[in-house]
């Protein structure tokens, strides 16, 4: 078909957590400007298979941009040279003929390459395990309409909920700082009054297990916001920061 | 084998309450004795593995994908139905269940769906309690839209994200509990096999899909809510990963399939632009409250637009068809799915479609943006309009949608009984996996709604009336089935990598997805349905001879975790079209050409297809056993559907 493109990928390829890894080139041809940048993938791995060798290992799923499944680092930014959008929305139109594409995993201690492109983020669920929820349990709760929230409140919560946990800020960041992801899920529910009663408490064991996963510390440089495919902003780690500075003046029985 | 649904005796409104009551209980102290295991973490599982453990069962938790928060209930946009009737519009706890009987096309049971509607009105409250930031309006208060085959407004949403704000609400109970130990969450495992001891479902066999390790876990009762089937079609708006193999491995252990051939073909997708396509996204139903679905009235001036001759935009208003307001001008646009479905195909195959391919039609928002602004409709609708553009390159601010129907939930699944158990005791089935409440055609913002309240609401009291039965004996693995069952499910993973032909694995998942879509999709008559089962058989042998599967079991194995899926697909598929074959009526989405009205609507025959087709498996490559439950209205007329 006329338009279509041959691209050359550089690709990471690692077998395993244990393995060195390196780049691997690979040729991607008759690409259609309509294909998602997964698709594209889909029909370079697909020739692997068909010559015996093992397809490149990327993780995805829902491929509209909402599971925060797929990663990707894509000429050296992540989720590739588009902004507001994820790796699975990306389309090859956004590429020109007989260019070379550069494919790398996310990089950063707190998430270890699993195999090829594939990387572990479990120390975001854990971050969350720590405390990002209101305690309530299922049944007895007031009527949804007895709680009123300011439309403004409601709406800058959500803002920070649409995070989907995809970790393109800490990929983005030099110091593969966690605040952006943290701040999102912590503002979220300090905004709202449900968050109150465990407002300071929250704050304190989330960022504490932030640490522990061994994020480095943010220096405000903002690559993250603008990487962000939901466009979190980093209005949020302001917010996040001043809740934690908060907490300090209470004494720990108090909160 | 005669099939028991467990409706409770009473009038309708009475049953689940009088259930509830009569229900065994399983004493506080004797709780933290039982195990449960709970297969899928979306609305369904999530909910109910948190609902569980807060009550102090212990709760296994698998899903395949990375964290349990990427189910793909994550993707649903529109909203959630709740009988609130905040608008004070006419809407209660009765309208919604008879709204969702008659939009199933009579094909529910009036029992679970009136407890459904029941229990719709506790989500919401559960949902804003965990802090799930739904749309409000300046008062404060909630703020609702409207959804097909409803005339009120009853559908709570979180912009376009509703499915998003849910999951993470019931994934945030889920954590609470993961970190109080009530919860052991394993992510990236997949259950490959339901072990049966004594006939009941007493564990499962899951793959880590890192290692490539095979375990045995043990718990008093098991849970499916692996979601649905959808990606038999190939081309679906499911995700990638989603698939059929937990209900089908439990079918094949004695779990009866209800209705397979129920299937949900969403009518406003983006059209499919080209072999390359993976997947299909979904424009949400909540656009139909603004947008207009149109097509020219004449072939002549459909050519020329897709011809590119003409724009959308050219076309004046006297020249096009808003075929669902001339047709059905009481709820218009808002008819239900599968009506919307079928006349988009008309349209079509009437030569009027648009688009490059002719295979789409319009949804305008341009009178809604006149009326009420760009910006208004941006923050209704603006990540769906972001979306569109990133798939099309072409601005719906300015030109109207194209869309088509595209495969998007199965209301098919195994069938429970009113408890939400499967013909195998002890082994339950959640949300889309299981058949219960959407009848032959599911209504919009209703998957959310089942799934949260059979997770939250249904599961905690029907689960511990039957953990009470068989008491609080310790279990483990040690029973000889354990083994047993690990032992098939690794010579089936054998016997997968030993395949090493010329084909790969999509390609017969296409070639599948296209038998469906051809003949068991949209329209289906008995010649088609014929042939598709021929040509279903002859794929299957081929698979087992000519696929590729690469790689070894110890490593983390894509093509691995796929073949496996759609092996299991494909032998589903011969299932759906045996179903559809079976039912020689049309009901919601299941249409066949030889039962329809003289004006083109699905024609049931409640005389001999009254009732959930329940099938059972017999043995490998044998035909399955039909066992009928009978549908008993005792509340609501059956008449044929009207949205005039």
């Amino acid at each position: 078909m006329s338009g279509n493109m041959n691209l050359t990928l550089k690709v990471w390829r690692q077998e395993n957590a244990s393995d060195k890894g390196g780049f691997v080139t690979y040729k991607a041809e008759n690409i259609s400007p309509d294909m998602s940048f997964l698709e594209m993938l889909d029909v370079v791995n697909e020739s692997l298979i068909k010559k015996g060798t093992d397809p490149i290992h990327f993780d995805h799923d829902c491929r509209e941009g909402i599971c925060g499944m797929c990663s990707l680092y894509i000429n050296g930014r992540p989720h590739g040279p588009k902004r507001a959008i994820t790796t699975c929305q990306l389309h090859m139109r956004s590429f020109t003929d007989g260019e070379t594409i550069t494919i790398e995993p996310w990089r950063a201690t707190a998430f270890p390459v699993i195999k090829d492109l594939a990387v572990d983020r479990s120390a975001f669920d854990r971050i969350q395990q720590a405390g990002g929820y209101v305690s309530v349990n299922t049944g007895g709760v007031p009527d949804a309409n007895e709680i009123a929230i300011p439309k403004v409140i409601a709406d800058e919560a959500f803002n920070s909920a649409t995070c989907i946990q995809c970790g393109a800020c800490v990929a983005a960041c030099k110091n593969a700082s966690a605040m952006l992801f943290v701040s999102a899920k912590v503002s979220q529910l300090a905004l709202l009054p449900q968050g109150q009663p465990e407002r300071y408490r929250r704050v304190q064991s989330m960022v504490a297990q932030m640490d522990a996963e061994g994020f480095g510390g943010c220096t405000n440089t903002g690559a993250c916001e603008i990487e962000c495919p939901k466009e979190i902003s980093m209005t949020n780690i302001n917010r996040m920061r001043r809740d934690f500075f908060t907490a300090k003046l209470f004494k720990e029985e108090e909160i | 084998m005669i099939l028991d649904s467990k409706i409770p005796e009473g009038p309708l409104a009475e049953k689940w309450s009088k259930h509830k009551f009569n229900l065994k209980l399983v004493n506080p102290a004797n709780k933290r004795k039982y195990t449960v295991i709970v297969i899928g973490s979306g609305l369904a599982g999530a909910s109910a593995a948190a609902s569980l453990a807060e009550l102090g069962y212990n709760v296994k938790v698998f899903c395949f994908q990375d964290s349990p928060r990427r189910a793909h209930s994550i993707a649903a946009q529109g909203g959630i139905n709740a009988a609130k009737n905040y608008r004070n519009d006419g809407d209660s706890v009765y309208r919604l269940f008879y709204d969702t009987i008659k939009g199933g096309d009579y094909r529910a049971r009036e029992a679970n769906v009136h407890r459904l509607a029941e229990e719709s009105v506790n989500i919401i409250d559960q949902c804003v309690a965990q802090g799930v930031p739904f749309a409000r309006e300046y008062g404060g208060l909630l703020d609702n839209r409207s959804f097909g085959g409803s005339q009120v407004s009853r559908t709570f949403y979180a912009r376009g994200q509703t499915g998003q704000q849910l999951l993470l609400g019931a994934y945030s109970a889920l954590n609470r509990q993961i970190h109080e130990g009530k919860v052991k969450m394993y992510n990236r495992h997949e259950m490959l096999d339901v072990v049966v001891v004594d006939g009941k479902a007493q564990g499962v066999v899951t793959r880590d899909l890192i290692s490539g390790k095979l375990e045995t876990h043990a718990g008093h009762a098991v849970l499916l809510a692996s979601g649905g089937y959808g990606n038999v079609f190939y081309l679906s708006t499911n995700a990638m990963g989603s698939n059929t193999t937990a209900i089908w491995r439990a079918h094949k252990r004695g779990a009866f399939f209800g209705n397979p051939c129920y299937t949900q073909i969403h009518p406003t997708c983006i059209p499919v632009s080209g072999d390359h396509q993976s997947k299909l996204t979904l424009m949400s139903e909540s656009l139909r409250n603004d947008g207009r679905v149109w097509v020219p009235k004449t072939q002549a001036m459909a050519e020329q637009i897709r011809k590119g001759q003409l724009k959308a935009s050219d076309v004046k208003e006297d020249d096009r068809d808003y075929f669902l307001e001339r047709k059905y001008p009481s709820f218009g646009n808002l008819v239900p799915r599968d009506v919307a479905s079928r006349n988009a195909k008309e349209a079509v195959d009437d030569g009027r479609g648009v688009g490059g391919s002719g295979k789409a039609v319009y949804l305008d928002f341009s009178d809604a943006i006149n009326r009420l602004g760009k910006n208004a409709i941006q923050a209704k609708y603006g990540n769906l309009f972001d979306m569109y553009y990133q798939i099309t390159d072409e601005n719906p601010y300015e030109l109207p949608m194209r869309i088509y129907p595209a495969v998007h939930y199965t209301m098919g699944g195994l069938w429970v009984d009113y408890n939400l158990q499967t013909t195998v005791p002890g082994l339950y089935a959640l949300g889309e996996c299981n058949f219960s409440d959407h009848g032959a055609n599911r209504l919009g913002a209703s998957a959310l709604m089942q799934g949260l309240a059979d997770g939250y609401f249904v599961i905690p009291y029907t689960l511990g009336d039957y953990l009470a039965n068989i008491g609080p004996k310790p279990i483990d693995t040690s029973h000889p089935a354990f083994a047993e069952t690990q032992k098939a499910v690794e010579d089936r993973l054998n016997k997968l990598l030993s395949l090493k032909g010329t084909k790969t694995v999509d390609e017969y998942h296409r070639e599948l997805g296209n038998i469906m879509w051809e003949y068991c999709g949209m329209a289906r008559n008995e010649a088609g349905l014929i042939k598709a089962k021929g040509l279903i058989q002859e794929l299957k042998a081929d698979f087992w001879k000519n696929a590729i599967v690469l790689g070894k079991n110890e490593e983390l194995n894509m093509s691995l975790e796929k073949a496996g899926r759609v092996a299991d697909f494909i032998e589903l598929g011969e299932l759906m079209v045996d179903d559809a074959l079976n039912r020689k009526e049309s009901c919601g989405g299941h249409f066949r050409e030889e039962s329809q009205t003289d004006e083109g609507e699905a024609l049931r025959d409640d005389d001999n297809f009254a009732y959930v087709a329940a099938w059972e498996f017999t043995g490998e490559n044998m035909p399955e056993q039909l066992n009928k439950e009978a549908l008993v209205y005792e509340n609501v007329k059956l008449t044929q559907r009207s949205y005039k």
